[in-house]
């Protein structure tokens, strides 16, 4: 066994823990921290294959971002487990199901040797100055660029979509206007009046 | 370093000699980044509070020296404030959720020290040379927010947890303003490793930097970078008279100095990374004689020293003049 299989049982074995954690746990805010875990996890396992570009994507898109947004609604919920647990049988054969093809399809990649997998050979490691950043953009920017445009305008539809639905306009709004501030003059506002200062008795 | 290779391939044999080689070695190039940064960032206090002091005709901190020296008054102040941060009692409220409650300070500086890996002092001198160097920045800045996060819940206080949704508010969203600035970087430069984008501003003279370019961009870094720190002109996240002191009213001890360790070092990696993008990092800015004479290092570290200086350290008093003033 050699330096990187240690790694990589390291890896895995924090991955389905932290990844039985998130189904498994009571508290809703430590089930989304065991799936930052297991994000952050995966991402060394990816690095590992040598797809650091997608590594460093996910940490940053999933850790940085999404799950930021699922922390910040879970700590701000008041959830109540009893109600949770109340649809667990009716839910049950649709959730068995869908485990039952997840586990069919981790087979299938497991056992390769029974579906011929194993005439793909293995790719071949790379060279210290491959980046396969470069090598992303270029496929991206050439062979994908209509999928890869119509993902991005997918995208923008979904952006404007979600700011249309939840913008609303306040009719009562007051806000101060600064170029009505800036124009206002001393004479509009102010009246000087003389007066005679009283005397001392 | 081939000598002492091959030692370590003589006692643990091929494979595992030099798994524990580069091991070892890279564990001292960390101690050699992150006890000068922890260094760096102790010295920045006294400097904050100096400068701050001298700019509102103070003295500042003049009492604590070494050995009695009269003439380095003042400059035994920040390891007396580490001793006695080191002294004082951790206290972990009733209600608090004592695991997250110890975690989050963990999580908050682990990202702040971890994203130092990348950062080149010099040509030859960076601890991992990763062609995708700025976007494990990116990533490793963009983890930071959890600790802000678990602590402001963790705490189980209003005053922190709204600190916390404050703070991270702020800096998810100026994250999005400093990511696309530091898009132009590298689409003008072509790499994400940082190395290449300092030696794509090599030319005669400082006309080169990015900076001239990427004007715009600079300004646009500079702003969000303070966001991201919560400092001066965007402290609401601190909110002394509303919310006391932010997430980490409940931390006190070595949990909160490692809070405000994070924050120094993550001021310092901003101005570096500002310096390595814009203002050609390790390049002298004439490439002439009496300019090229100073090594590499030094000039980064008086760029980084400037940014510190101009947009963390002048905004600070000036903010306070216009809170008396308004």
């Amino acid at each position: 066994m050699n330096f990187q299989d240690i790694l990589f049982y390291i890896f895995s074995a924090i991955l389905i823990v932290s990844a039985l954690g998130v189904i498994t746990v009571r508290n809703p805010v430590y089930s989304a921290l065991l799936l930052v875990l297991a994000f952050v996890t995966c991402a060394g396992l990816w690095l590992m294959l040598e797809a650091e570009f997608l590594a460093i994507a996910l940490v940053l898109v999933y850790v940085g971002a999404v799950m930021v947004l699922f922390l910040f609604v879970v700590m701000m919920l008041d959830i109540n487990l009893d109600r949770l647990r109340e649809g667990f049988w009716k839910w049950f054969p649709f959730g068995a199901v869908i485990a039952l093809i997840m586990v069919a399809e981790v087979s299938m990649v497991l056992m390769g040797k029974y579906f011929g997998l194993e005439e793909m050979p293995a790719p071949r490691p790379q060279d210290a100055d491959y980046s396969n950043t470069r090598e992303l953009g270029r496929l991206i920017y050439t062979e994908y660029v209509y999928a890869f445009e119509l993902a991005a305008v997918l995208l923008l539809v979904a952006m404007v979509t979600a700011i249309a639905l939840t913008l609303r306009h306040r009719e009562d709004k007051r806000s101060p206007s600064p170029s009505k501030q800036v124009k206002v003059r001393k004479e509009d506002r102010i009246r000087v009046v003389a007066m005679p200062s009283e005397k001392k008795e | 370093m081939e000598n002492i290779q091959q030692q370590f391939v003589e006692m643990f044999g091929t494979e595992w000699g030099v798994m524990l080689f580069s091991l070892a070695s890279n564990m001292t190039f960390i101690f050699a980044i992150v006890i000068p940064l922890l260094l760096g960032v102790a010295y920045l206090t006294f400097a904050e509070r100096k400068i701050i002091a001298y700019m509102q005709i103070r003295v500042g901190p003049n009492r604590v020296t070494f050995f009695g020296i009269p003439w380095l008054r003042g400059w035994g102040q920040p390891i007396a404030d580490a001793v006695k941060a080191m002294m004082k009692e951790i206290i972990v409220p009733t209600g608090a959720n004592k695991l997250l409650f110890i975690l989050a300070p963990v999580l908050t500086i682990m990202p702040a020290l971890a994203a130092w890996a990348v950062i080149p002092f010099s040509p030859e001198l960076v601890l991992a040379d990763i062609n995708a160097g700025l976007l494990y920045i990116l990533a490793m800045t963009s983890m930071g927010i959890y600790g802000i996060i678990i602590a402001g819940w963790a705490s189980n206080s209003k005053y922190a947890f709204l600190g916390a949704m404050r703070s991270a508010a702020q800096v998810v969203s100026y994250e999005l303003a400093m990511g696309f600035a530091l898009v132009c970087v590298l689409m003008m430069s072509r790499s994400l490793n940082l190395g290449d984008i300092v030696n794509g501003q090599q030319g005669n003279s400082l006309l080169n930097w990015y900076l001239i370019p990427l004007f715009p961009m600079f300004l646009v870094y500079l702003i969000s970078g303070v966001a991201e720190t919560n400092r001066a002109p965007f402290d609401v996240a601190e909110g002394e008279s509303e919310i006391v002191a932010g997430f980490h009213v409940d931390y006190s001890g070595m949990a909160f100095t490692v809070f405000f360790l994070a924050e120094y070092s993550n001021m310092i990696l901003v101005a570096t990374l500002t310096s390595i993008m814009f203002l050609g990092g390790w390049l002298p800015p004439v490439d002439m004689e009496p300019f090229t004479w100073i090594p590499g290092f030094i000039w980064l570290l008086l760029k980084i020293a400037f940014i510190l200086f101009s947009s963390f350290g002048f905004v600070q008093p000036s903010h306070t003049i216009a809170m008396i003033r308004s």
